[in-house]
Order: C-alpha cells, then structure tokens, then sequence
C-alpha cells in the first residue's frame, strides 16, 4: 500500500532528519565564530530583561530555620592544594588576610578576626546550582558593599573580582569571580564566615565565601582571598569574568 | 430505478472543496513553534542530565530523597540503567540511565541522542535553551496576540457550551477512537476533542514558561510570588519535567492524527493555508 510507503518513508526521513540536525547541532555548538557569538545572546537577553524586572532590587526570597537543608551539599573544589592555605587552615586561618585592592582609594589588608568585627548581616537563603539542584542554609558574614565604601571606590571602577585560592575542579587554573557594581552593593551579597551557626568549614569555603542570593551557585566564589576592583574583565585569566565563564557559561548566571 | 439513482448521486459528488484554513501568522508561529520546541526538549534534556534527580519542594539535593530518578546501578558486576519514580523502579538500560555513547556505555540521564549537544556539555545545553526560549516566548505572545486581536482563539478554538455537553464529548471520543474523522460541513471546523487538545497544549506551554521562570533565583526575587504558586524552586523543575513530557505526549497524538488523516493534506494546510475538505459520505442517498 502506498500508505505504509509513505508511512515508512516518514519514519525514515525524520529519522535521517533528526540525525542531521543532532550533527548540525553540535557543530554549531562548537563553532568558535558568528553563530556560537549569536548563541550567546541569550545572556544579554538575560541580564537586560531580569535588571529590568529587578529595578527596585529586591531581596531574594529569605527562609524560615525549619526549612534548612539537613545537609548541604559540598560542591566543586571540597580543599584547596595550596600548601599555603593548608598551613594557614592548620593554625585557625590566624596569618590569613582579605586583600582588598585594585581600583580603590585606600588598599587594605583585613584578618578574620577584623571582619568578624564588623557588622554582620545573617540570612536562610536558597542555593542554587546550575546543574539543577537546591539547598537552604543560613549565613553570616559582612556585606561587601561595606568593605567596598570603607576602601573608597575610584571613579572608574566598574566590576569586583574574587581571587580565590583553590583551581577550579579538575583544573590547575585559579578559580575566580566577578559581579557588577549593581550586585556588589546588593543588600545581601555578604562575604560569609558562618554556615548554620558554625564557623564556615572548609568544604563550603573557609574561611571566607560569597554569598550572591540572586545568581546561580558557581559565581558565590568560595576561599575568597583578595577583592580587586577593576574597570574591565578582558584583562584577567580567559577575560570572561570567571572560571567558568572562561569555560562557556553565563557571567550573568540570574537565570 | 437504483441504477438512476447511483448514477445521480456520482453526478452529484460535489467537486472537491478547498477551504482556507490556516492564516499565515498560524502557518509561520506554528512551524517556528515546532523548530522551537525541538530544541527546547533536546537541550533540556542536557540540562536535566547535569543532576537527573527531580524532587518537590523549596529545595533538593543528593542527600534529599528524589521523586523521580535517573540513574545507573551495580557499576562493577552487571552496569543496569534504572529509572525510578516514586517508589517504582523500572530496568532502562540503554535508553535512561546507562546508554551508549559512540560505542562506549555511559552514565548518562537521557541518551546522547536526544540531548543537545549530543555530548555532555551543559554550558552549551544552556546557551541553546536560553536562546530558543526567548524565540519562543516571542513566538508565542506573537501567535496569542493576533489570535486574540482576528478572534481566531475565541472563534475557532474555544467549545460552546454544548460540545462540551459529555454526550457530546463521548460521541466525539468514539469517532476518534474509530478513526473516523470529520468530513464535509464538520470538517470545517475544529471537533470538540481537537479545540481541547490545542487549547490544553497553549496551557501547558505557558506552564513550562512559567515553570522555567521560578527556576531562576534573579526572576525569584522580582516575582517571589512564583516560587509560592510552584510549591518551590524544585517543585518548579520537576512539574516543568512533567509538562515536557505531556507535550510530548500531545506532539506523538497531533503527528499520528496528521497521518490519519492525510499527511499531504494537513501538512499542506499549514504550509500553504489551504486545506481539502474531505465530501461528506453521509450526505450521499
């Protein structure tokens, strides 16, 4: 019959279709030109559309202690190879130092101990990891824009980057991070020492870790161990703003 | 006397009516849709394969008891692919779980050949997600907008009261479960089942959009509200994984009725707009 000809043919032909467009799909994704560079859109599309929706910048969601996670999951780098960090952990992070420099007015070193002195902010938040999954843990520590205004930002300081002190996983380059200004000042980006009441352990970035409430996990850059202020991101390791933006994904990962 | 009647009736098969069916915004929105949510699915799919763990509620992680699950299990002696879901687990072996990837068998959530890239990459997977999302939710608003504005929706897509009368609605189960489509008069018009199925599938589309939105911490924090209506951030995922596979559901029905009732004709329709009206063989003495 002519209609399991084409029946069959149909099969056929979405089958041979359905490879092509896999093939085609995943030369596409590996181009290094134009249409990678359209690909990439989306995240303009992104990053414009949610500082719309954000304008009035509002919190993100805060949560009751009930609603803590029983274990919060250990992601990334879990110990940093430095022996350097090692020996410092060792003695209690005491000859540990927050470098804060770049693009400000007055450069600064802080000790734990300084920060622990400032005033904190706590808060249950969401954490969500771009693979897909979410946990809720309860944090301390100093908000960034407070460390920002006491260092004095110059005129043309426009992003903040996290140096941090464990390579990225599986990789001997240095993790790193980056926001803009607008979520550096953001009431609830903090630069945390405390998860659930404890002082932070070490899986979760010890002694000090961004906590960025609106953005997907991998930019709360963990064992945070110098601020820069700079006007650009091109100039710093692959220029995308982060370890893995270097790697393809989003510098604005609200989404 | 027969003989006279059967030879007027041939004379009076009423030539082949074509109707116009399918205005060309439906024709390109439809095709653009279709282009979209191929993408969608498959680089969701890579996607998922980055945690293939779903679970309800604010929050979710590996140490969370999942809803549903994709996964591999005895690695060292016997490599089996297993989904499980709720409290039921079924054997998937080369399709969820464990697949071959180019020869070699891996541990993957949904097989290289559904997902896009066809490799592990979830960096891209996004970036492909992202794009066609924006192209799709401007496809869509597109498609609502002019239908809203011509009173396509209203007209040719909305049941009146009495198709949705449940005589009616079993007559019109049972003509479908018997093949037996609309001809003449009656196919002019969409079938109660048909305006349900479209209707539900716009619903289902807009969930996924809305879904998709609570995923995300920034629009979370502008629209807090979401995260309520979803149950949670993980709820959210997993009820968009579920409209996805409803969707699915709906596109493997909507192609089987295509063939049904006549590749050539419906596909036709909506490229061209015009659609053959097949005579009505009741009208025949």
């Amino acid at each position: 019959m002519s209609g399991t000809i084409t029946r069959r043919g149909l099969a056929a032909g979405a089958a041979a279709m359905g490879g092509l467009l896999l093939a085609g799909c995943d030369r596409l994704s590996q181009s290094q030109g134009g249409i990678r560079r359209v690909l990439e859109l989306d995240e303009t599309f992104n990053y414009r559309a949610q500082r719309l929706l954000q304008a009035g910048q509002p919190l993100a969601r805060e949560y009751r202690e009930a609603d803590i996670s029983r274990v919060f999951k250990v992601n990334g780098s879990s110990m940093p190879d430095s022996a350097d960090f090692q020996r410092s952990m060792a003695n209690g992070f005491a000859d540990w130092r927050l470098v804060i420099d770049g693009l400000v007015e007055r450069p600064t070193q802080l000790s734990l101990e300084q920060i622990q002195k400032l005033p904190a902010r706590t808060q249950i938040t969401r954490h969500d990891c771009v693979e897909g999954w979410s946990c809720i843990g309860k944090w301390t520590g100093v908000p960034l824009g407070l460390l920002l205004k006491s260092a004095g930002l110059k005129p043309n300081a426009r992003f903040v980057v996290f140096h941090c002190a464990d390579n990225g996983p599986g990789s001997l380059s240095p993790y790193y991070e980056s926001v803009d200004l607008i979520d550096a000042f953001h009431p609830q980006t903090v630069l945390a020492y405390r998860l659930n009441d404890q002082p932070l352990p070490v899986g979760h970035g010890a002694p000090l870790r961004l906590r960025l409430e609106r953005q997907l996990g991998y930019k709360h850059a963990k064992y945070v161990m110098r601020i820069e202020v700079v006007d650009a991101l091109k100039g710093l390791f692959g220029g995308k703003g982060g370890f893995w933006e270097d790697r393809g994904y989003e510098w604005y990962a609200g989404i | 006397m027969a003989k006279t009647a059967m030879a007027g009736a041939r004379s009076q098969t009423p030539p082949q009516e074509t109707i116009y069916r399918h205005t060309r915004v439906v024709r390109i929105t439809h095709w653009l849709n279709a282009l979209c949510l191929l993408v969608l699915l498959m680089s969701g799919l890579q996607i998922f394969n980055a945690h293939p763990r779903l679970y309800w509620g604010q929050k979710g992680a590996d140490a969370d008891r999942p809803f549903v699950e994709m996964t591999a299990v005895d690695l060292d002696r016997h490599p089996r692919g297993v989904v499980r879901i709720g409290g039921l687990q079924a054997d998937t072996t080369g399709l969820f779980g464990l697949s071959r990837v180019n020869g070699r068998v891996m541990v993957r959530g949904y097989p290289s050949w559904l997902t896009i890239p066809s490799y592990q990459d979830l960096a891209t997977g996004r970036r492909w997600h992202f794009f066609f999302a924006w192209i799709f939710v401007l496809n869509g608003l597109t498609y609502i907008g002019f239908g809203l504005w011509n009173r396509h929706l209203q007209r040719d897509l909305t049941p009146t009261r009495a198709e949705l009368s449940p005589r009616h609605l079993l007559h019109d189960i049972v003509q479908h479960a018997q093949l037996n489509l609309p001809r003449g008069e009656a196919a002019k018009h969409y079938n109660p089942l048909q305006k349900l199925a479209y209707l539900g599938v716009i619903c289902l589309l807009a969930l996924m959009v809305l879904t998709g939105l609570t995923m995300s911490p920034g629009v979370d924090a502008a629209f807090p509200w979401l995260v309520d209506l979803f149950g949670g951030r993980q709820s959210a995922r997993t009820i968009h994984w579920i409209s996805a596979n409803l969707i699915v559901l709906f596109v493997a029905v909507h192609l089987f009725m295509v063939v049904a009732a006549g590749v050539v004709n419906e596909i036709g329709s909506m490229i061209t707009g015009r659609y053959r009206i097949k005579p009505d063989l009741g009208s025949a003495p």
